[in-house]
């Protein structure tokens, strides 16, 4: 049960959020851009790599 | 109890989908999917129990293996179609959450098809 997943997921979120908003209080829109590109990309690894651990555990438990 | 962390966790993390909605969508809809997933990976271990004493039952009532796995296999299928089609739809995405139940129940299908098949050979033994 690693709770701290969930929690790593969403100071992500909410740190790429801020920084999107400063990104583009100071004028650099592509900088955002690419920082939301970023967070989303890193947060899609970590989902990904759980993703494919429940797939293994129901695959060896349900002999598919 | 169990189900008092399966629900603060449910709870904690729908407060953190709604936070981060309105700034960024697509991470919310990552942390509800991780949510999701955690659930399940805490439910799949809980019943690998009920399935050694069902495979118990299966032997001591002499059922044929293979019907009893076909059934195992069926329910997983409709755990992990059911599972992606919710995300599916959570995201917003209804076109293709039905497409993947609709391979759900045509795997479920293709894998009937030798029961089936047995039942429809006795079934002619039977009538004269």
């Amino acid at each position: 049960m690693d709770v701290n997943l969930i929690f790593k997921i969403a100071a992500i979120g909410i740190v790429v959020a801020v920084l999107n908003r400063v990104l583009n209080q100071s004028g650099r829109e592509e900088m955002a851009m690419m920082t939301t590109l970023a967070g989303t990309v890193i947060v899609l690894m970590m989902v990904i790599s759980l993703i494919s651990r429940l797939f293994d555990n129901v695959r060896t438990m349900f002999q598919l | 109890m169990d189900i008092f962390k399966i629900v603060m966790i449910g709870i904690i993390a729908a407060v953190m989908a709604v936070i981060l909605r309105e700034e960024k969508p697509e991470i919310a809809m990552q942390v509800s999917l991780v949510t999701g997933l955690i659930l399940f990976l805490f439910i799949i271990s809980k019943l690998d129990s009920v399935i050694t004493v069902l495979k118990y039952f299966a032997g001591k009532a002499n059922i044929d293996i293979l019907y009893f796995s076909t059934i195992l296999k069926v329910i997983a299928i409709a755990y992990i179609t059911e599972f992606g089609a919710q995300v599916c739809r959570d995201a917003g995405e209804c076109a293709i959450a039905s497409k993947i139940e609709l391979a759900g129940k045509v795997l479920i299908m293709v894998l009937a098809i030798p029961i089936l098949a047995a039942l429809m050979d006795i079934m002619i033994k039977i009538v004269p």
